[in-house]
């Protein structure tokens, strides 16, 4: 199975996403892309406040389980491109750490398509964050389910 | 050899990122019992993957020469 890249080492910059943007205008066969955008929240915990996750991922394991979820979308939403990345290491407050873009003819599969990706995502790939306060103490970061 | 991944809180728990230890005839439950002893991991919570993929019922498993196992703590992606 065809591993693409996904994990990008540091934040994932605003001319990243817009330079993907750009390379789709040459597919026109695409009506519709849908992006979401995964931002580290400086939540605050008994009064200490969040400035930065620092992302580790079992990364052989993750990229499998990455491309089976690819295959699965593509099959399930009738996608024409699908991107996902993740940023790894140590992400500020503010910055973006997750990129997931979809294109299709139509508006309806981008949009539920998003939504599997970034659930699944969140709940299956061995991604692992590790929330650190402005004093260096940190807690290990849990998704809600 | 097999090899032994520890993620996140587990490796932070363990101090120790991987391992590596002489090949024996467990079945993985047994591997992971005699890991939660050495690691005093009772009140952990984690997954074990074998060679990548995630196992929910370890104990019909024998370990094969060369396995990948890992233990993986809460996923937190996104």
């Amino acid at each position: 199975m065809k591993k693409k890249t996904v994990f990008i080492e540091g934040a994932i910059s605003p001319s990243f996403i817009s330079d993907s943007i750009a390379k789709h205008q040459s597919k026109h066969t695409i009506g519709g892309h849908n992006i979401f955008l995964g931002q580290v929240r400086a939540d605050e915990v008994e009064g200490k406040t969040v400035a930065a996750i620092d992302f580790t991922a079992y990364e052989d394991m993750a990229l499998e389980q990455i491309a089976e979820i690819r295959e699965k979308a593509f099959k399930t939403f009738n996608l024409t491109c699908m991107h996902i990345y993740h940023s790894l290491g140590k992400i500020k407050a503010g910055e973006i750490c997750f990129f997931v873009f979809v294109s299709a003819k139509h508006s309806k599969e981008v949009y539920a398509a998003t939504e599997y990706l970034v659930n699944i995502i969140k709940n299956k790939v061995p991604i692992f964050g590790k929330e650190i306060f402005e004093d260096n103490t940190h807690q290990w970061k849990t998704n809600i389910k | 050899m097999i090899t032994i991944k520890y993620f996140g809180m587990l490796a932070e728990h363990t101090q120790c990122s991987e391992e590596q230890m002489d090949f024996k005839p467990l079945t993985l439950s047994e591997l992971v019992q005699d890991l939660k002893v050495k690691y005093q991991l009772n009140s952990a919570s984690f997954h074990v993957a074998l060679n990548h993929k995630l196992i929910q019922d370890s104990e019909d498993i024998t370990l094969q020469l060369q396995d990948e196992i890992a233990l993986l703590p809460p996923f937190s992606g996104g």
